[in-house]
């Protein structure tokens, strides 16, 4: 159990059976008045977000979290499986709880898969990733045109942004964090 | 911990304190810090040493000595102890400047601060401007003075009867009130109710409010004052008000303070005030944290 004065930036609580962590924290206590521990907390689930001001005789129950590293194998349908590397346990994740993250996985890829009371609730993919071009208009040397990206496409069907200069079949890398371009990688 | 430029800055603001209170005839007092028994006070909670306690305030000793040693104005520069207390403008162990004036009320102490704390902004290289947590405030005098029911009024979505009520006048306070508190001029917010101010006098015209005050700086909390409480019996009765709130808390046995209260007896009209030493502290050296105005904080220790 937590008590109100073990309340801090990044603590993960469970209220109501769901899991928040605390993405803003600050103590107050007015003159001769009450400790107030007002906080902004994060859904871990549905990813929304509040304030709420807690007395110091508020309890909390440790959010049961627990981190795995996966491994992905393959999607089918709207369904992501990955493997657990230590017990070979599988577990699938739906597309919905992926988010933006779909755009970077190829298989074999090890992530960390985020799960409360043993079910899993987010993927954290490593911070870069390098992925082909399938997909890239030619450069046209000595365009004037004034622009200085332009859109490509990966090999998980992911559009983004780049430099004029790459090519179809250029393996790039990406932070999967933005979703932003980072540098051409040399094989 | 604090560099040698932020230790000249802070010594020289308690040297500016101590020589205004000097300057206007003040006895400089130093009170034990160890008390086998506190002022009950539900909300704060006492560090323990051995048999006895931290002092949470100056409070009781300094009431004592105007009592019972015929001081008339005294002044003390103190660590106090409130376990638990840390954030951006709270600290477990702190500094607090503590005056008492005899024949006097909270509205004369008002001036007093005034005067005291343009004098230290002086000193500290500021003329008649302070920029604190991004807002440029007018030391100039007259301050503002707004009752905690017309603060209600203005900021909050409920009344001040209201909150007391559904048991929110805390949360209100903060998060509607004070950041909008002396954000061009200082603010004395007064006549709390008299729930929220245990040792305070109450108001003659209405005996639901006390005359208490709190000094607000771009939405920081300062002092807190008040004309001080000399009926015993009432005292007694608020202290015993209090003392179940301890025990509903949980806290087995709270003694009250006989001593204190026995030294009631021979107190004359009275106002004191306890401000915030690291807080005055934070304003006039623009800090955003108490952290960075203290020679060290527990963390580093």
């Amino acid at each position: 159990m937590y008590s109100a004065s073990d309340l801090r930036k990044g603590l993960k609580i469970q209220i109501d059976n769901e899991p928040y962590i605390v993405v803003d924290f600050q103590f107050s206590k007015p003159g001769k008045g009450q400790a107030l521990y007002r906080t902004k907390l994060k859904n871990m689930i549905t990813g929304n977000q509040f304030d709420r001001t807690f007395r110091s005789n508020d309890k909390f129950e440790k959010a049961p979290l627990e981190e795995r590293t996966m491994q992905y194998l393959y999607s089918q349908g709207e369904e992501f499986h990955f493997m657990d590397t230590k017990n070979y346990e599988q577990i699938v994740i739906m597309r919905e709880q992926m988010g933006d993250d779909v755009n970077f996985l190829i298989d074999n890829m090890e992530v960390q898969v985020l799960l409360f009371n043993s079910n899993p609730i987010g993927v954290t993919l490593p911070n870069f990733v390098n992925l082909t071009v399938t997909r890239a208009d030619p450069w046209a040397k000595g365009d004037t045109s004034g622009s200085d990206s332009k859109p490509v496409t990966v090999e998980t069907g992911y559009v983004l942004q780049v430099p004029p200069f790459i090519e179809e079949g250029d393996k790039i890398q990406i932070d999967t964090r933005t979703g932003y371009y980072m540098t051409r990688v040399k094989e | 911990m604090l560099a040698e430029s932020g230790l000249k800055k802070r010594a020289a603001l308690i040297q500016a304190i101590r020589a205004f209170f000097i300057g206007r005839d003040y006895l400089e007092v130093d009170t034990p810090y160890r008390l086998p028994v506190l002022i009950p006070e539900a909300h704060n909670e006492p560090v323990e040493s051995g048999d006895h306690f931290l002092q949470t305030s100056p409070e009781i000793c300094m009431k004592r000595l105007l009592a019972e040693a015929g001081c008339s104005r005294i002044f003390q520069i103190c660590k106090c102890f409130r376990n638990k207390e840390r954030g951006d403008r709270h600290l477990p162990e702190f500094t607090m400047l503590e005056w008492y004036r005899t024949h006097c009320d909270y509205l004369a102490l008002m001036e007093e601060c005034e005067d005291m704390i343009l004098e230290v902004a002086r000193v500290s290289g500021h003329n008649r401007y302070v920029s604190a947590q991004g807002k440029t405030v007018s030391l100039e005098k007259p301050w503002e003075k707004l009752t905690v029911s017309d603060a209600f009024v203005h900021y909050a979505p409920v009344s001040m009867t209201q909150a007391l009520e559904q048991d929110v006048f805390d949360e209100i306070l903060c998060r509607y009130i004070e950041p909008q508190l002396g954000l061009s001029k200082p603010v004395f917010l007064y006549d709390y109710p008299v729930e929220l101010g245990a040792l305070a006098r109450n108001k003659k015209e209405d005996p639901t409010l006390v005359e208490r005050f709190e000094i607000y700086i771009a939405g920081l909390e300062l002092a807190n004052g008040f004309s001080e409480l000399i009926d015993q019996k009432v005292q007694q009765e608020r202290f015993e008000t209090e003392v179940e709130l301890i025990r509903k808390k949980g806290s087995t046995s709270v003694e009250l303070p006989q001593k204190f209260l026995t030294s009631l007896a021979k107190m004359v009209d009275t106002a004191g005030i306890a401000l915030g030493v690291d807080r005055l502290a934070m304003i006039l050296f623009e800090a955003e944290k108490i952290d960075q105005v203290v020679t060290f904080i527990p963390e580093d220790l």
